[in-house]
């Protein structure tokens, strides 16, 4: 299957990934033959065969206890953030 | 004698007995670093500061007779583990700048031994490469040939270790990303068990097949630190909660009677005859010292690299959705609206194997194609690790080469991602299953270092790091060292 | 007894359709993925760490109390709580969700195929269908104002446990809607597993609209509604996206399928387009966390902690207290107020008719006053005890006794003291009585005449007088009795 350079553009989209014109071009070629590549599953018959998310079969999810275990650190927490008004993470704003 | 050449344990003695001190133990290797990385760019960030802070400690805890054998031994992070207080930038644009309010468990633990600090390795972008060509950073470069490149991603780890910049590093490995470069680069590294050592602080490519570590010129070497990695993590929900057994203390030399499975898919092929050759010797070796060879067949390990292809991408479109120029990480200047800020962050945060394996997965999750490509490839990882058990029935241990091909030269596989992922064509396989598996120097092709692949059942790190130990006992390829670098 | 709804311009019938989705804050200590705390209103960020934030490198842990706390809503709706359940990712980006996904459930939800009984107005019970139960966690949330060009994200909120209700499409009205709503919330209370506050966004809804020609099989197409935040919207809400819909497809037009946020100034349903482009959530399953697994002990032991439920207790209140279906089922709406009653039950030695008289009327009039919840009524149940004894032994009348309530209510006071202060004690005494209506009697000879001439009707006009005379504190039936014999001369 081939993907067109709209197919592309909708995938980025749905990615949030601004490409340039090249970079639009490129990734159509190699989306296309990496499709391609992870195609050759589809030849086979994996009747039965029981979907595996995790390596290892017999675990099972953990619980923790509800305990408090965090105290507040927004402000170490937050010097990463690059706009910060009154501790709120700024947006471009958001319109509903 | 020189301090870069001594094993871990030579160094540990070293420090215990006073012979020389962390300190300078640690200035040794800084140095070191300064006057190589230059060239060789396998650190994205060095840490001298840090190095003789750690190193004071570890030296006051010496004198108080209280360390362990880490106390004072020094090591390089793969860029990947969070460092509170020092950048970690998974060598992508994208966290140029950032530096994490906290310590990665492997980090932790390893601190909380009395290791000292190097710096922070280079790597492909967010691990997504096998040439180290992905980083935001630069290549890094191979000490056995600096036209060449060292694999990946894990590629700033081998080469420090290779160069002897540092005694040991840790790695990463979510598809041979520590084995891969392990063999470009002459050095031993395992990929433990799925579940083995926390992933809690490790900046996440895929999550379900990605595993921390250890890289450095032996199988002993390795044994020392993952036994200190590894151990069941509380915050890391698929951490495993078995004990951890005290790895170097079993590398018994001897494989009498060690059945290896010879993983006859991993011959056939596009592998190259000098390197089948080479593995073929290195099987000899311990034929010589009583194991068994046993013929073994996993008949749809052709499929790993499809499915990985699937799967790593899959979960990776999904990891990385939380890099958003928001709280952290690159934002773009000016956004005009919000749908501006996430793609022109992203766009601009990412380069182009990070944004080609984003939109893959994005387009495999996506309505109409998960069930032909997602859930198949789960059926299908079902099926290689029910192949991986069944030879395990037959055989303790499999072998096979580690990658196709020696290191090659920088720039040399251009924009076709395929001839890429074919590289990790023979590690893939045990990241699906989750299975420990471990390369270790096997000669070398043309001047250039090969390893030999060692594959294991789930948490039989011991039987793996032992059968690579005996291998090193009767084998000195692990203790070439570049010229350049002696 | 299907409700239809005609429409005004054709006078054609239409059968509306409803399902509805109800978010419910579980009132766990922590979130469900990280050990932050989850009060609410706390300083922006205050309570969002590192797992919250989505921060690199960072994993989620499941909350075993949220995981107990769906369980027992699970064994409370009759359904089948999963033995094993799977979380997954539902991918889009919005700036209140740290991670680029939501950690919810999809395929595998940890409570399937359950039901609720809910009493109509017209005394009719209908079962509605509860599909599915699942755990997820919540976002942060967005502030628009006074940031200028910019939105302000706080993530205290991101992470808390919800516990996401999905009902089957099994409303065929506003009303029926409101009181499966109600009768969800008053389940989650009596489970302690939701505070239940709709002004917090504690308990929140999102009600899923169809309408389709009576006699059509086939579902008509439907819109989501979104932001209902309390039961009044609600109803409201879906009233105003019936008549539009009934409208747009009477004048030839199509419903689209899409989100609508109700705007409870404007009391209208309007497009949310910004949430519609492109909605393809890419739902895998989470490979940070692994299957969870329930054991049928842990099931047990959650079946053991369970609380009597609303249903049981209304059938027992009907069944042992002789209270009508309708009554038990006010009775029962909260379990502070079936506690309430069933102390004055107690402490009355009996009498539950009288009880949940009072207590469904006089008392439920006094908290609807002043705006209070039953757990901080003025009087308690002893209290309004000591005012039933008073009336069951003839001291003050039944009108006199709403009286003396008030006084408690708003002065502290016991019954016993009101009454005293006030001298409202009926007059039990015949000797007092009687000198009363002779008083009556010589006052009015016209109509004592008249009466004894045959004019029975006058018997009321004698028993106002005498109670007005007596300052209302004549023991009805007693003076009765004294007036029938006096008169009689």
């Amino acid at each position: 299957m081939s993907l067109t350079r709209r197919d592309v553009e909708n995938i980025a989209h749905l990615a949030r990934l601004s490409l340039s014109d090249a970079e639009l071009s490129v990734a159509t070629a190699s989306l296309t033959a990496i499709l391609a590549f992870v195609d050759q599953l589809s030849a086979l018959d994996a009747t039965g065969l029981e979907p595996m998310a995790h390596p290892l079969p017999d675990q099972v999810q953990r619980l923790r206890p509800d305990v408090v275990t965090e105290t507040d650190q927004h402000v170490k927490y937050q010097a990463n953030a690059s706009q910060l008004e009154a501790a709120l993470y700024l947006v471009p704003k958001v319109i509903e | 004698m020189s301090l870069h050449t001594l094993s871990i344990a030579e160094l540990a003695s070293g420090l215990q007995q006073k012979q020389f001190s962390a300190t300078e133990l640690a200035r040794h290797f800084i140095a070191r670093g300064e006057a190589h990385n230059g060239l060789l760019n396998a650190y994205i960030t060095l840490t001298p500061e840090r190095a003789l802070a750690d190193a004071a400690l570890a030296d006051a805890r010496l004198a108080r007779g209280e360390g362990g054998v880490l106390t004072g031994i020094p090591l390089a992070q793969k860029d990947i583990f969070c460092t509170d207080g020092i950048r970690t930038t998974c060598a992508s644009r994208m966290l140029d700048g950032f530096v994490a309010p906290y310590d990665a468990t492997v980090v932790e633990r390893l601190a909380a031994a009395g290791t000292v600090l190097l710096g922070k390795t280079n790597m492909d972008e967010f691990a997504m490469g096998s040439s180290n060509e992905t980083s935001y950073y630069g290549p890094v470069r191979n000490p056995w040939d600096t036209a060449r490149v060292p694999g990946g991603s894990s590629g700033g780890s081998a080469a420090v270790v290779a160069a002897r910049l540092a005694p040991v590093a840790t790695g990463t490995d979510t598809g041979g990303s520590i084995r891969q470069p392990a063999a470009l680069t002459g050095i031993s590294g395992i990929k433990p068990t799925y579940g083995r050592v926390s992933r809690y602080g490790m900046i996440a490519f895929a999550s379900s097949l990605d595993q921390a570590g250890i890289m450095a010129p032996s199988a002993e070497d390795c044994a020392l630190l993952l036994e200190v990695m590894s151990g069941f993590d509380p915050r890391d929900s698929t951490s495993v909660d078995v004990p951890v057994p005290a790895y170097s203390k079993q590398l018994t030399p001897s494989v009498q009677g060690l059945r290896i499975g010879v993983v006859r898919e991993f011959f056939e092929g596009g592998l190259d005859a000098a390197n089948a050759a080479l593995v073929k010797a290195a099987l000899q070796v311990y034929v010589d010292q009583g194991a068994v060879l046993v013929d073994v067949s996993c008949p749809n390990m052709g499929l790993s690299v499809p499915t990985y292809y699937v799967v790593a991408p899959a979960e990776c479109s999904s990891n990385l959705s939380r890099f958003d120029g928001v709280r952290f990480g690159h934002r773009c200047e000016q956004p005009k609206d919000l749908m501006d800020l996430y793609k022109r962050s992203r766009g601009e945060g990412f380069g182009a194997e990070v944004k080609r394996r984003i939109m893959t997965g994005t387009y495999l999750l996506s309505a109409g194609y998960y069930d032909a490509y997602y859930l198949k490839a789960q059926q299908v990882r079902q099926l290689i690790s029910r192949e991986f058990a069944a030879a395990f029935t037959q055989a303790d241990v499999l072998v096979g080469p580690t990658s196709p091909t020696p290191a090659f030269p920088l720039g040399n596989q251009g924009d076709d991602p395929i001839t890429m992922y074919l590289n990790d064509i023979y590690t893939i396989g045990a990241n699906l299953a989750g299975l420990p598996a471990m390369s270790i120097p096997c000669g070398f092709l043309q001047g250039l270092p090969l390893g030999l692949q060692l594959i294991g059942p789930h948490f039989t790190e011991s039987r793996l790091l032992a059968t690579a130990h005996a291998y090193q006992q009767a084998t000195d390829w692990h203790r070439r060292v570049p010229a350049a670098y002696v | 007894m299907a409700e239809y709804v005609k429409s005004a311009t054709t006078g054609r019938d239409w059968e509306v359709v409803i399902g509805l989705e109800i978010h419910a804050q579980l009132a766990t200590r922590t979130k469900i993925f990280s050990g932050s705390p989850t009060a609410y209103g706390a300083p922006p960020n205050s309570q969002a760490n590192l797992v919250d934030l989505g921060y690199p490198g960072v994993l989620p842990v499941l909350n075993a109390e949220a995981v107990r706390m769906a369980i027992r809503f699970g064994l409370a709706t009759g359904s089948t709580v999963a033995r094993r359940s799977v979380f997954a990712r539902k991918n889009y980006f919005y700036p209140d969700l740290p991670k680029g996904y939501q950690i919810s459930q999809y395929e595998k939800p940890v409570v399937e195929h359950g039901s609720i009984d809910v009493l109509l107005d017209d005394g009719v019970i209908k079962t509605i269908g509860i599909t599915r139960a699942h755990l997820e966690e919540d976002a942060g949330k967005s502030m628009h104002e006074g940031l200028g060009a910019f939105s302000g994200i706080d993530l205290n909120r991101a992470g808390t446990p919800l516990l996401e209700i999905v009902s089957e499409p099994d409303m065929r009205s506003a009303k029926e809607a409101v009181a499966y709503l109600k009768k969800i919330h008053t389940l989650v209370r009596y489970l302690e597993i939701c505070d239940g506050n709709m002004q917090e966004g504690s308990f929140r809804c999102d009600a899923n609209v169809s309408v389709r020609p009576v006699g059509q099989e086939k579902l008509g197409t439907r819109a989501e509604l979104k932001n209902i935040n309390s039961f009044r919207f609600v109803e409201k809400a879906i009233h105003f996206e019936v008549a539009r819909q009934i409208e747009l497809l009477e004048s030839g037009g199509k419903v689209v399928q899409e989100t609508r946020l109700y705007d409870s100034a404007r009391d209208e349903t309007r497009s949310m387009r910004s949430k519609e482009e492109a909605n393809d959530y890419r739902y895998f399953p989470d490979p940070d966390l692994l299957p969870l697994v329930i054991s049928d002990a842990e099931v047990e032991a959650v079946r053991a902690s369970l609380p009597e439920l609303p249903d049981e207790k209304a059938a027992r209140f009907c069944r042992d207290h002789g209270l009508s279906v309708y009554d038990a089922g006010v009775l029962t709406s909260s379990r502070e107020l079936a506690a309430y009653y069933e102390a004055v039950v107690v402490a009355a030695g009996g009498e539950p008719k009288l009880c949940a008289n009072w207590v469904m009327g006089e008392i439920a009039g006094l908290l609807n006053r002043d705006n209070l919840e039953i757990t901080a009524a003025r009087v308690d149940a002893t209290a309004l005890v000591g005012l039933l004894r008073r009336i069951i032994d003839n001291t003050v009348s039944n009108k006199l006794a709403k009286e003396v309530l008030l006084a408690m209510w708003d002065e502290g006071r016991s019954a016993d003291a009101v009454i005293e202060a006030k001298g409202l004690k009926q007059i039990t005494d015949s000797g007092a009585l009687e000198a009363v209506i002779r008083q009556v009697i010589e006052a009015n000879p016209e109509q004592v005449a008249g009466y004894r001439g045959g004019k029975d009707k006058l018997f009321g006009f004698f028993v106002g007088q005498a109670m007005k005379a007596s300052g209302g504190k004549a023991n009805p039936g007693q003076l009765n009795d004294l007036l029938k014999r006096l008169l009689a001369g």
